[in-house]
């Protein structure tokens, strides 16, 4: 439950974040999305500005385990939420989280720029299957226990929301196919 | 962006004051349309009031057989509801057909439904907009419109309403709860929306300080025969060009009962009236799917770049109750 503030004339909050399981205290403009924050004022430039509307995925990051977009996320309304960051998500002693090694294995990039925002998105992504959500290339919408199959069709739907300009869609597919199957 | 106050309320009674206080305020929840449109200018209040946390978050059945879904239940949640997957399919497709994985994550169910228009002009500050600056004119008309209605607009505005959600919504009957300054009150959601006439900038039917709470859907009765589908210009992550919503209930090969819902079409999720009176007591055949398509669109009032709408529209419904009829009759056999 987040902090409930009552001073309405302020343009500014004090505020805490708490990032990567660290709490960071900051004053900050209300203006201020999730985004920004993270870059501008915690130094976290792993998440990436693509469009800042909504559009590309580029800044998606997760709150509580879930993949949402930072760029229309206002700072002051994400106080109070576990946030992780691509900065986050490899183990502490730096080995790679497994999206990210398959990432590098498969090629799954070219200029980098969307990675940090499709690695993200795909961790929450896997994590949706697993709990047994459709989309819209599930075959079926009839309610089932236990995860959903993601083929390429599945895959390909549930990460729409990222794009690649570069157009490394194949070996996105691959890599995530691949963390799929490990775990398997 | 203009600089605003922002407050968190304790509870939903002292945020309907708040907004209902100052003409500058505005309610934020997932605040997926909002922001954007604050970032882009279109927006600019000086007031953010927070409602997540305050607005109900959860899907309940109702006495009635029916459920209330909380308007603070996230897009994706509500799609990934075993009770929404079974009972009412056209509303988790309509949600699964929107937006993006994160964009489901963070949008509201209220929120999805107070989503303004995407239409170019109205998003562009620099350009005209009768829904934005009301009488400073409307260059769709004369412009880039093959996304815009071809039912239900005027002289002043074409824009359409750009909800996946609302549109099974309509075809289910929903009814929206709303609490006010004036106290709590329910209405259909077809009383929710206003056709744009000569005040597009007056969408809804809500007062200032009206926060929709909760919507309800009635027992789903033969909602389980339902479908939604969305042509969009890629196959993914795009708003729609066109869909549709329906529920189909045949016996014998006779249609007892239709509901039908256009999207993409309208400035208003646009509920299928007369196509649905053309259907009772027809045959469940593609003819009469296209009489009562025809019957639909013979309203229809296009502009020379989305004429193609009328014919896909006609198309796109044909082709589901089609489907649905099957389905339906496979259904019976089985």
């Amino acid at each position: 439950m987040m902090a409930r503030v009552t001073t309405a004339d302020d343009t500014s909050s004090e505020l805490t974040l708490v990032v990567n399981g660290t709490s960071h205290r900051l004053r900050l403009d209300h203006r201020t999305t999730l985004l920004d924050a993270l870059r501008e004022h915690l130094g976290l430039t792993g998440t990436k500005k693509g469009c800042d509307h909504g559009q590309c995925g580029a800044c998606t990051v997760l709150i509580g385990g879930r993949r949402v977009n930072s760029c229309l996320l206002l700072a002051v309304m994400a106080q109070g939420t576990e946030i992780t960051t691509i900065e986050g998500l490899a183990a502490p002693d730096g080995e790679l989280h497994p999206l990210q090694a398959a990432f590098v294995e498969h090629d799954a990039l070219q200029c980098g720029y969307c990675t940090p925002g499709q690695i993200c998105s795909a961790a929450a992504m896997l994590g949706e299957a697993a709990a047994g959500w459709p989309s819209a290339a599930s075959p079926s919408l009839t309610p089932q226990t236990g995860p959903v199959t993601l083929d390429a069709a599945e895959i390909r739907e549930r990460m729409s929301g990222n794009l690649c300009r570069c157009g490394a869609y194949v070996n996105i597919v691959a890599a995530i196919r691949d963390v799929l199957e490990e775990a398997r | 962006m203009r600089p605003f106050g922002y407050l968190a309320p304790p509870d939903p009674a002292a945020a309907i004051a708040a907004v209902t206080g100052r003409p500058d305020a505005a309610f934020v929840a997932g605040g997926t349309n909002l922001v954007d449109l604050m970032k882009l200018g279109v927006a600019a209040p000086g007031l953010l009031v927070d409602v997540t946390g305050l607005l109900p978050d959860r899907i309940e059945p109702t006495a009635t057989g029916g459920l209330r879904i909380g308007a603070g239940v996230r897009n994706s949640d509500l799609a990934a509801d075993p009770r929404v997957r079974a009972g009412f399919p056209v509303l988790a497709q309509a949600v699964l057909a929107g937006a993006s994985g994160q964009l489901r994550n963070m949008a509201t169910v209220g929120g999805n439904l107070l989503q303004r228009t995407r239409c170019l002009y109205f998003q562009d500050v620099t350009k005209p907009c009768n829904k934005r600056v009301p009488g400073s004119g409307c260059p769709a008309r004369a412009g880039d419109h093959r996304n815009l209605a071809i039912l239900g607009g005027s002289p002043q505005c074409v824009a359409t309403h750009p909800s996946d959600m609302a549109v099974a919504l309509a075809a289910l009957d929903a009814v929206v709860h709303v609490e006010g300054p004036a106290g709590p009150r329910a209405l259909p959601l077809g009383e929710l929306y206003r056709l744009p006439g000569d005040q597009p900038d007056q969408e809804t039917t809500l007062q200032r300080g009206d926060l929709i709470t909760a919507v309800e859907l009635p027992a789903p009765e033969y909602a389980a025969c339902s479908a939604y589908r969305k042509v969009r210009d890629r196959a993914s992550y795009a708003f729609g060009v066109m869909s549709v919503a329906a529920a189909l209930d045949v016996a014998d090969g006779v249609v007892r009962d239709a509901r039908l819902a256009l999207g993409a079409v309208a400035p208003v999720p646009w509920r299928a009236r007369t196509a649905e009176r053309v259907l009772a007591g027809r045959p469940a055949t593609a003819e009469w799917f296209g009489r009562a398509a025809d019957a639909e669109l013979a309203a229809a009032a296009p502009l020379p770049d989305n004429a193609f709408k009328v014919t896909l529209a006609r198309n796109v419904v044909v082709r589901m109750l089609t489907e649905l009829a099957r389905s339906e009759l496979a259904g019976d056999a089985s």
